[in-house]
Parts: structure tokens; C-alpha cells; sequence
């Protein structure tokens, strides 16, 4: 990432572009791990 | 049901029938003058002052009114509180609607309406708090369409979509509360960029924090304001568990409202301190600030307190729409009254009846929707197939 | 107006998300920015400003712009202070000195901000920070939400308002597209007294405090646009403090990107962690209801078991009693039967010659 910003807008706008799809993709992640972690809850443990 | 009730319905209505006639026709009055005269026809926007009525109370007392939705939904299905489930549908129900009337008022006031999609799909100016309210208000106005489906499928009896739908109320709510504590605080953000345009008191680094707490106890104060008025006027459309059960959500969010607002008012003053803006208290607008704190906050709250102890429906209801001015106030002072307190008073805004008239029209309009579809949808009772 | 207020860290606190962001991610980064180095800019020279409205005038010429009411060699639109409109990206205001004698004249337009507002605040990027130093507007994306017209702290930016459907933010460009082609910008071009100066900003600075020192008498000590709101490309000398002309003083120096930037870095915190919390809260509230229900059916188990080992108790109990009863009236028959035994056999003894037999059965019945 060698882009040279010359404002703390340019730099703000590249950041929170970003940031934005990480979230994005973060969101859609930790509802596919909760899956993940909770798909055996429903199995007995006791059976 | 529905059927039979409707033409009984009409006759006993009649007032309400011509007021809102007459509203809507005023209504689409200014909507024509609107589109083919411009914003200067109709309203008393000008250059210094480019946000008025239709952004101080459609949107940001839009959104914050239409808290209830989240708050109501998190209380039952996140924290569990099995009693509010019956308070959850006419939540989500105004949510909906307040969130889809507020685009809808926003076609109004931005220039070119088609291009309202701009932000999300053509080009993201992500370093815009404005981006991110319209972000989040297009993707929680989708998980709000959600939310309400179930009620209008069980109407068109859409048994498999409903189901289906059903399954993902968890997910949905989560969801719905993420992008509600995002957009609501950032309408709040919104005014952080202009720190020499809004008064000191109300300029606050901590303006994101007060617009989410706020919604949250106006969420639950509308929420026992409206049921009150369906009591009042849909009783008829009202089960026995949803009669049951409405009293005790309303006491329930009349406690939570209340300590929430005394908490409130502790942060506020913690504002004023991290600025040190005391100084500002002794002058008129000290006054009118203290006005809205202490009258629309601090008396709303003392008020509920009494009212749960006292299991005292009524004063409930009265602070509950006290609350609600209260919400009403402060939007319009960030918005419009404190706003631009640097200018002489010439230059200030006030808005035109027009303007008022397009946002009578607006809510009047949400009335007329949820009254709608609270008398064909499974809103205030249990639909006898699904419960 | 502290710094602190802005604060990213003191809303996220109280916000209650967390203090892990408290990176220096938020606000500004390590990195400085220093802006565009070659970027052009004026200099408005406002002690020699004689308020002829010929930039006026010439920037009216060079955008195109509507004739307006009064022509602008009436000087009369001065007596009102007027701020920069659809019709006008630029105006000159009159202001007196507070003897009332001398008469100051100042240049309003967009200051072209090193970090503008406007450009920080709208969601569309219709509003861009260029090379050249001008803060450039594109219509083709411009949603009219006015936005822009909060922000701006200068209160520049004009809508038109009496556009039905495709009404634009209106203001000054910089001349860009002059400037590109080598021209002078309209209104500098335009000014007759040199009150106006183009040139690259560093070296307007330079000349600017080269003014100041050469006569510290007839200027303030101050090149207003330096530092103002992150500072501007547009830069004004005075020989009256500026708030006397009409400019704010108290707009302080930190630029807008920096005062929306604690909001803007909460949002993924907000968006990362709330999931959690939120289906922490579910899964406590899930696994007492879960709590609940398996108490309740502990509850009915016991009493169920409880009821069960009563009755069983009590049928032990009436089985014991009965195989007892039963007992006794066997070992009472039994020794009925053996007493009976013993009597007929005593009987039989004595009265067999009597004939006791039939005696005894009579007893027996
Ligand atoms: S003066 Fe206003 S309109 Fe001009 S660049 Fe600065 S913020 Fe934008
Ligand atoms: S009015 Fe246009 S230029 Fe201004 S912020 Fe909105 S979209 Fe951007
Ligand atoms: S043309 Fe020059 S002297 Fe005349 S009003 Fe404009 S800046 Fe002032």
C-alpha cells in the first residue's frame, strides 16, 4: 500500500472504503461461525 | 373478521375519513408545487439554512420515534422478556412504516430523488456520516420489511414463506439493533461537522451518544403512547392476551424509559462539563436548554417513576407523550432552533405551511397505513392458525 | 471550544463499545499530509480592496452566470451584506471601522479548503479536493441533499432552490479549467487595485508574511486561511482584526475530516462487536429459560416420583398386612386343625363306644 495520500480526506475516504466491506464481510463471517459453534447444540449430550 | 367490521367500520369513522381526505388533497398540493416549482416554492429553505422542517422532523423525529421497533424486538427475542412478545408486531409495524415514510419525505427534500440510491450503488463517499445514515436507514428499512412479512403473509396466508421467514426473527433482530445503534447515533454525528453553526450546549462530542440513548427511551415512550391510542380506537381488533398483556409492557418501558432518562440526563450534564460550557447556562438559550432537560427529561421521568410505582395508567401515558415532545424538542433544537444561532434573526429559519403541511400529510399518512393494517393483518391479535 | 470534545475516544467510551480502538487509526494516522504542494491559491489583499465589484462582475462573465438585478457598477447593493448565492459565487461586502469613519471592503467565495468540509461531507463524492488546489463539483452525481451546505463552515456553498428536478450546489471553482489552460482566475484578472494575487500557496504565504513584516503598522499579524478550519487556498491579509470584516475567528484550526472522524472509526466497532454482545445476551437468556424448563421438570419429576413411592409404600404396606392377616389365619386354621385333631383323638379314646364321632362332627359345623 504505497498510495500517497496528500489529504486526510483522501486517506479517510481509501481507509473507511475499505473498512466498510471488511465490516460487510465480517458480518456475514460471524453468522456463519455462530452456525458453526452452535450447530451441536441441539444434540443431547446426555444420549 | 375484518370483513365484517369494515362497513361498520366506515360509518363510525366518518370525521376521521374526511380529515384525512382533506389532508391528502393538501397534501398533494404540495407535492405538484413541489416537483414542478422546486424546493423554493414551497418551503422557506434558502442558502444559510438548507435543512428545515422536512429533515428536523421527518427524518430526525422519524427515525427516532420508530426506535420502538428495535428496542421492543431486542427486549423480547434478545433479552428474552417474554411478555413484550405481543408488543412486538405494532412495533415493528410503525418502525416500518415510519422508516419507509421517512424516504418517502426524503424524496421531497433532496434534489434529485432518483438518484436517493447514489450513496450506496454509484459512488460511496464513505467519509460522509451522511453516508452512513443512508446505509444503514436502506439496509434496517430491508430487515424492517422483514421483520413485518410475517404479519402480512399470515393475511395472504402464505403458510411456506412465512415459515421460512420466521426462522431467521433471531438473526433479523440483531441485525436490526447493529444498524439502529450505527444510524441512529450518526444522525447525531451528522451535526458534528459544523461545531460553529450549533450552540455549544448542544454541540457535543458526545452528540452520537445522546441521539442513540434518546431513541431508545422515545422508542418505548411511542410505544406506550400507541397503546394507548389502540386501545382507544382499535380495541375492537384487540385479543385478550394482547389486552392482558399491554399493560404490563407499558410499565415495563415506563421503567426502563425513566432510569434510562435519568441516565441521560447524567450524560448530558457530563457534556457540559467535558466542554465546560456552563457558563453558557446562564443565558436565554441556557434557559431553553434547561427547559428541554428539565421539562422534556427530568419531569417525563419523575413522572414515569410515580406512575409505575403508583401502577397509574393514565399519568404513564401522559408522561409517555411528554417524553415524546420531549424527543421532539431537542431534535428541533439540534436541528433548527440552535442550529445557525450565530445569525441575525432575519436570517433565520422558519418553516412555511407548506412545509408543515407536507409533514401533517406524511404522518398522517402513517396513521391511515398502520390503522390499515392493524385492522386486516394479525397486528394486535394472534392469527388463530400460527399461535 | 477544547480539542477534547471531539474526542473519538471520549464518545466511544461513553459509548460503551470499547476502549480497543482507541488507535490512532480514528482520528489522524502517524502520517502528516501535506496537502497538494504545487496547488495554486489567492491571496486577497483586503487593505486594498476599494469595493468596485469589478471580480464581480468578471466572475459573473467567466461562469456564465444569470445577469443580475443591478448592474455591478451600482454600488448601492454594498449598504446590505450579502453572502454568495446561486446567481453569485463570489460578493464583496462593506464594513465600517467602529468610528464609523473608514471604510473596509472584503472578497467572499469558496475558500477552497485544504481539507474541505463540503468534500468530507458528501456521501456521493460530488465534492473532490484537486491537484490544482480547487474544490471541484460534479452535478452528474449530486443527489441535492445539501449536506455540503451544513458543513461548510464559510457558508458557502448555494443550492438552486427554484430548480424543480435538477437543481445544483452552486459555487466558486477555482476557475480550474482557466487555470489548467495557464489564464488567471476571472476575478483576479478582473481586479484593478492588485488586490487579488494568484500564485502557488507556499509562495502567497511567503509574500503574505513578507507584507506583514515590511509594514507591521498597516496589517494583523495574521494571514487568515493559513491555519483556519485546516487552513485554505484562499488566504486574506486585513488591517482590522477579521471578525471586524465580517470573517469568523472562532472557527479554530482542526479540519472536518478530523471532527467526524471518532464517529466514522466507532461505526466498525460498534458493527464488530455488538453481534457478540447481543448473542451473549440471547444465549444467557436462552439458557435460563433452558434452566427454567429442566428445574420445572425436576420439579414435576420429583413430585411424580414422589407419588409414585407413596403409593407403592402403601401398597407394601397393605401386602405386608394382608400376607400377615393371611398368616395369622392360616396358623389359626392350623391350629384349629391340629386342636381339633388332638380333641377328636381324646374323643375317639373315650366315646368311640358312644359314638362321640357324630358329636364332634356336629361341632365342626
Ligand atoms: S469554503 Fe466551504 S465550500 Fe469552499 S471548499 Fe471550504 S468547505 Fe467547501
Ligand atoms: S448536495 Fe450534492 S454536493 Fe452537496 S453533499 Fe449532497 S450530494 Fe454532495
Ligand atoms: S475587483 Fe478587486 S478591488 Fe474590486 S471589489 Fe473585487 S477584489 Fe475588491
Amino acid at each position: 500500500m504505497q498510495t500517497m495520500f496528500h489529504t486526510l480526506h483522501a486517506f479517510m475516504l481509501h481507509t473507511k472504503s475499505i473498512t466498510y466491506l471488511l465490516v460487510g464481510g465480517l458480518l456475514i463471517g460471524f453468522l456463519l461461525f455462530w452456525f458453526f459453534l452452535t450447530g451441536r447444540d441441539d444434540e443431547d449430550p446426555q444420549a | 373478521m375484518a370483513g365484517g367490521h369494515f362497513s361498520r367500520g366506515t360509518f363510525q369513522w366518518r370525521p376521521f375519513h374526511v380529515i384525512v381526505g382533506l389532508i391528502f388533497l393538501a397534501g398533494l398540493i404540495v407535492t405538484v408545487l413541489r416537483f414542478t416549482g422546486g424546493l423554493g416554492t414551497v418551503t422557506n429553505l434558502d442558502d444559510n439554512n438548507p435543512w428545515g422542517l422536512w429533515i428536523g422532523f421527518d427524518l430526525l423525529c422519524g427515525v427516532a420515534l420508530a426506535a420502538g421497533g428495535y428496542v421492543t424486538s431486542a427486549a423480547c427475542y434478545i433479552f428474552g422478556l417474554k411478555r413484550y412478545h405481543t408488543a412486538v408486531r405494532p412495533a415493528i409495524l410503525t418502525a416500518f412504516l415510519g422508516y419507509a415514510l421517512v424516504v418517502l419525505a426524503l424524496h421531497y427534500d433532496v434534489g434529485r430523488f432518483w438518484r436517493l440510491p447514489y450513496p450506496i450503488f454509484v459512488s460511496q463517499g464513505t467519509t460522509s456520516v451522511l453516508f452512513e445514515v443512508g446505509l444503514c436507514v436502506f439496509l434496517y428499512l430491508t430487515v424492517l420489511f422483514l421483520e413485518f412479512s410475517p404479519a402480512a403473509l399470515e393475511w395472504l396466508g402464505w403458510k411456506k414463506v412465512r415459515a421460512l421467514v420466521v426462522k431467521l426473527t433471531l438473526v433479523l433482530t440483531i441485525f436490526g439493533v447493529i444498524l439502529s445503534t450505527l444510524h441512529q447515533s450518526s444522525l447525531g454525528a451528522l451535526y458534528l461537522i459544523a461545531p460553529s453553526k450549533l450552540h455549544p450546549l448542544w454541540y457535543s462530542g458526545y452528540l452520537p451518544v445522546y441521539f442513540f440513548v434518546s431513541s431508545i427511551f422515545a422508542g418505548m415512550s411511542m410505544v406506550i403512547f400507541e397503546s394507548s391510542l389502540s386501545h382507544r380506537f382499535l380495541h375492537r381488533k384487540m385479543d385478550e392476551r394482547h389486552i392482558r398483556e399491554s399493560h404490563d409492557v407499558a410499565f415495563g418501558f415506563g421503567k426502563a424509559a425513566s432510569f434510562l432518562m435519568i441516565s441521560y440526563l447524567g450524560i448530558k450534564l457530563v457534556g457540559l462539563a467535558m466542554d465546560n460550557t456552563w457558563q453558557y447556562l446562564a443565558s436565554s438559550w441556557g434557559g431553553w436548554f434547561l427547559l428541554e432537560l428539565i421539562g422534556f427529561v427530568a419531569l417525563p421521568a419523575f413522572l414515569f417513576a410515580v406512575a409505575v410505582r403508583d401502577r397509574n395508567l393514565k399519568l404513564l401515558r401522559f408522561s409517555a407523550v411528554l417524553s415524546v415532545l420531549g424527543l421532539i424538542l431537542n431534535r428541533f433544537n439540534i436541528s433548527l432552533i440552535a442550529f445557525n444561532w450565530h445569525l441575525p434573526a432575519a436570517e433565520r429559519y422558519f418553516p412555511s405551511w407548506m412545509e408543515i403541511v407536507l409533514s401533517i400529510f406524511i404522518v398522517t399518512l402513517g396513521v391511515a397505513a398502520y390503522r390499515f393494517a392493524c385492522i386486516r393483518m394479525p397486528i394486535l391479535y394472534d392469527h388463530p392458525d400460527y399461535s | 471550544m477544547s480539542i477534547s470534545r471531539r474526542n473519538f475516544l471520549s464518545w466511544m467510551g461513553a459509548g460503551g463499545a470499547c476502549a480497543l480502538s482507541a488507535t490512532r487509526s480514528g482520528a489522524s494516522p502517524v502520517q502528516e499530509f501535506p496537502g497538494y504542494a504545487e496547488s495554486y491559491a489567492v491571496l486577497h489583499d483586503s487593505t486594498k480592496c476599494i469595493g468596485c465589484r469589478s471580480c464581480e462582475q468578471a466572475c459573473n462573465q467567466v461562469n456564465a452566470l444569470p445577469k443580475p438585478e443591478k448592474p455591478f457598477d451600482d454600488l448601492s447593493v454594498l449598504a446590505e451584506k450579502r453572502r454568495t448565492s446561486a446567481g453569485a459565487y463570489t460578493v464583496v461586502n462593506r464594513f465600517f471601522d467602529a468610528s464609523g469613519q473608514t471604510v473596509r471592503y472584503v472578497k467572499t467565495q469558496c475558500n477552497h479548503c485544504l481539507e474541505p468540509a463540503c468534500v468530507s461531507a458528501c456521501f456521493v463524492k460530488a465534492l473532490q479536493k484537486d491537484p490544482s488546489g480547487a474544490v471541484r463539483y460534479d452535478a452528474s452525481l449530486c443527489v441535492g441533499c445539501r449536506y455540503c451546505m451544513i458543513a461548510c463552515p464559510f457558508e458557502i456553498p448555494a443550492y438552486e432552490y427554484d430548480e424543480p428536478l435538477t437543481p445544483r450546489v452552486m459555487k466558486c471553482t477555482l476557475c480550474r479549467p482557466r487555470i489548467i489552460e495557464g489564464k488567471l482566475p476571472g476575478c483576479v484578472q478582473g481586479c484593478p487595485t492588485r488586490a487579488l494575487s494568484f500564485g502557488k500557496r507556499q509562495e502567497l504565504i511567503a509574500k503574505a508574511r513578507q507584507r506583514i513584516w515590511e509594514h507591521p503598522d498597516h496589517y494583523q499579524d495574521h494571514i487568515y486561511g493559513e491555519q483556519e478550519m485546516g487552513g485554505t487556498n484562499w488566504l486574506y491579509l486585513s488591517a482590522v482584526p477579521f471578525s471586524r470584516i465580517g470573517m469568523r475567528e472562532d472557527l479554530g484550526t482542526t479540519s472536518a475530516p478530523e471532527l467526524t472522524s471518532g464517529a466514522l472509526a466507532a461505526v466498525p466497532m460498534v458493527a464488530g462487536l455488538w453481534p457478540v454482545l447481543l448473542a451473549g445476551l440471547y444465549a444467557i437468556s436462552r439458557r435460563k429459560d433452558a434452566l427454567a424448563r429442566s428445574e420445572q421438570k425436576n420439579a414435576v419429576a420429583e413430585t411424580v416420583n414422589r407419588a409414585q413411592e407413596e403409593t407403592e409404600a402403601k401398597l407394601a404396606a397393605l401386602r405386608e398386612k394382608m400376607t400377615r392377616e393371611k398368616e395369622a389365619a392360616i396358623s389359626y386354621e392350623v391350629k384349629k386343625a391340629l386342636d381339633e385333631a388332638a380333641k377328636q383323638a381324646e374323643a375317639g379314646e373315650e366315646a368311640e363306644p358312644d359314638g362321640s364321632g357324630t358329636k364332634s362332627s356336629k361341632e365342626d359345623t
